[in-house]
């Protein structure tokens, strides 16, 4: 059985399940109360929760981060909405500082059951700080677990576990996502952490596509399949930690590989996992690997520069096209 | 500050109290003490910041809590950690590096926590305990406990922008933490005096609508004092209130820095001439609260205490290299991360 719901309904009502499961669940940051998140993944929960346990914080993004961080030692399982990983930057030591190192500078003594929500992505003409997909900041420090679900039953499940796991959880959502609508499973269910999920199968190139841009690789791969390229659609959903037997596996059958993400190119995860996977795929690779990322520009804010940056499906095309083109 | 000190007796405190209060002090001093000792000898690596001069602060503060409180540190934690019970021991080898120290090796002088103590760690980065203490305050509001929260820092991080958020929310949400601002009017080399307008950081507090006391940080009754009211106000629900200790730091910034360059002399010897240990001292045997024999005894067990736990320290092993890689993320049974 499924239904269909929005991707911020499913965000919402993976909030509302673990908070009716557990009364030390709690979520708070800018507007998640009275208005029910910015993004609408929070609607109604302070009606049925109360105050205290749907907190508006001020503006003060460091702070009520750091909170969440002796509510995670004394006992709770806060949840913290950044309203966009932007702002992230403004809580950048009581993420990357305190919450990621405490429990190995304690030499273990302590558990961090905390889930950080975000939002990345461009689109919205909202320029260059209020658009970027900075997950790989998060990445790069020890001690946090990084999730990136796709679609809305994807970002259901895996924002259940990350809830309920006793480690700082860096979840990404995808704020172009936010409305659209989803067939999801109904009822309780939930996805582990570490797990790939192969979206399509295909025998001539792994493409490992982040967030909603595997979403978008599945419609490239249905219109390369008319021309004959068979592409395996690969969902990595965490980043850390990352299924490196599904994605090696996927790779040794292909040969190529090809890694989507909406984050700036210097530097990206995609530089990462193939570095990663290298020792492990060298000498089954017929091509060097490729990636298809944001370029090293800051977003603008006109959709007539802002939309040609971004890669979407139409670019993910031509991409795969001219490797099969040599 | 003029020493002006009040009749012990008027303070209403029986002996048992006030004698725990100077072993505590005497406690930290001779840690400190030691530090400097290890340091010297080149057992020590990195960085230790000592707490000598400041004793008072952490004593009157902590006789105020249980264990089931919680104590928030900084960078220059030991008294604190000491006046909330930690282990001595465990403390000295964390210092070394050891194994058997709080944090097995990983957090040395810096990162020493005691969870079960409700110590929630020292912490390395000038402000970043207070949104901690700030949480934990909510948490135990949450959870409809009557526990309190002591959010320590320096001058230092009332300069920083978590002061001045985590009190905002505190004060909104009538959280039961009480800020103590230790002022020792040194960050490093810099005198606050010159880089903030107002250095009476007390006065700050009406700004957030919440009661902000300056005391003598060096008279240990009068911090036992202040506090007190605070933290039975916090425990009542009231909310949150700011505390400044005026203290001063009679060593470098820490262990091997000789802290010369930038202090006035006249102002270092006046310090010094009020050293919370001796004035509280001369003040216990003038009013005949104890006489030189019992402190004497007091005197020899805190030494005692200090080189067991340096013993301890230097007889503990070095970590294995291995053990580096451990104790990033927790695991449940079987679950393995990369």
């Amino acid at each position: 059985m499924t239904k269909k719901i929005t991707y911020a309904q499913a965000i919402c009502e993976a909030i509302d399940e673990e908070m009716a499961r557990d009364k030390n669940v709690l979520i708070l940051g800018e507007d998640v109360g009275v208005l029910g998140g910015n993004f609408k993944t929070a609607m109604g929960l302070q009606e049925k929760y109360g105050d205290l346990r749907v907190k508006d914080t001020p503006i003060s993004e460091n702070s009520f981060l750091g909170m969440s961080l002796g509510m995670a030692l004394t006992g709770l399982r806060p949840i913290v909405e950044i309203m966009f990983s932007d702002f992230l930057l403004l809580a950048a030591d009581q993420l990357l500082n305190q919450i990621a190192k405490i429990r190995y500078m304690s030499g273990g003594q302590v558990k961090v059951p905390l889930t950080v929500r975000t939002t990345i992505g461009a689109g919205r003409s909202s320029a260059a700080q209020h658009s970027q997909s900075l997950h790989a900041i998060m990445c790069h420090i020890p001690g946090l677990k990084v999730v990136i679900p796709s679609s809305a039953a994807e970002a259901k499940g895996l924002l259940k576990t990350a809830i309920r796991e006793d480690n700082p959880v860096v979840f990404i959502e995808h704020k172009m996502e936010y409305n659209q609508l989803y067939e999801i499973p109904e009822g309780e269910y939930t996805i582990p952490l570490g797990k790939a999920n192969v979206l399509r199968e295909g025998s001539d190139i792994t493409v490992i596509a982040t967030s909603n841009l595997a979403l978008k690789a599945v419609k490239a791969a249905d219109e390369l399949a008319k021309e004959g390229i068979e592409i395996e659609v690969i969902d990595p959903r965490t980043l850390i930690p990352l299924d490196r037997d599904t994605l090696i596996a996927s790779v040794k059958k292909t040969g190529k590989v090809l890694i989507a993400d909406e984050g700036y190119e210097r530097c990206n995860i995609a530089a990462e996992i193939v570095m990663d996977l290298m020792p492990d795929i060298f000498y089954d690779l017929d091509n060097p690997p490729e990636r298809l990322c944001l370029p090293n520009f800051p977003l603008p804010f006109s959709p007539a520069l802002e939309f040609p940056l971004i890669p979407d499906q139409q670019k993910l095309y031509k991409k795969i096209k001219k490797i099969f083109e040599g | 500050m003029e020493s002006n000190f009040k009749p012990i007796k008027s303070y209403n405190l029986n002996k048992d109290t006030l004698l725990k209060m100077y072993f505590i002090m005497t406690k930290i001093r001779d840690f400190e003490n030691a530090i400097t000792d290890v340091y010297s000898r080149g057992l020590m690596n990195g960085l230790a910041h000592l707490y000598i001069g400041e004793e008072a602060i952490a004593s009157g503060v902590c006789s105020n809590l249980t264990s089931q409180d919680y104590a928030v540190s900084t960078h220059r934690g030991h008294g604190h950690l000491i006046a909330q019970g930690a282990d001595l021991k465990k403390m000295m080898a964390e210092v070394l590096g050891r194994k058997t120290g709080y944090c097995k090796g990983k957090g040395g002088s810096m990162h020493i926590m005691d969870i079960s103590k409700g110590i929630l760690g020292a912490n390395g980065i000038v402000g970043a305990g207070i949104p901690m203490a700030t949480g934990a305050a909510y948490s135990a509001k949450y959870r409809g406990t009557d526990q309190v929260v002591v959010s320590f820092f320096g001058d230092g991080a009332s300069n920083q922008g978590t002061f001045h958020e985590s009190i905002n929310m505190a004060a909104a949400w009538k959280l039961p933490v009480v800020y103590v601002c230790e002022n020792n009017f040194f960050g490093i080399s810099v005198d606050i005096r010159k880089v903030t307008g107002n250095p009476n950081i007390a006065d700050r507090a009406f700004g957030y609508g919440i009661p902000g006391v300056a005391v003598d940080g060096n008279d240990v009754l009068e911090v036992y004092r202040v506090t007190h009211t605070a933290f039975v106000r916090a425990r009542k629900g009231e909310g949150p209130t700011l505390i400044e200790c005026k203290t001063y730091r009679q060593k470098g910034h820490h262990a091997g820095d000789p802290g010369t360059a930038y202090r006035l002399e006249e102002e270092k010897k006046a310090w010094m001439k009020r050293d919370p240990i001796k004035t509280f001292k001369e003040r216990l045997i003038k009013e005949e609260i104890i006489n030189k024999k019992e402190i004497e005894n007091l005197e020899k067990e805190s030494r005692k205490l200090i080189e067991e736990a340096v013993q301890f320290a230097e007889n503990s092993s070095f970590p294995e290299p291995e053990e580096a890689y451990q104790d990033l993320f927790y695991e449940k049974e079987g679950v393995k991360e990369r």
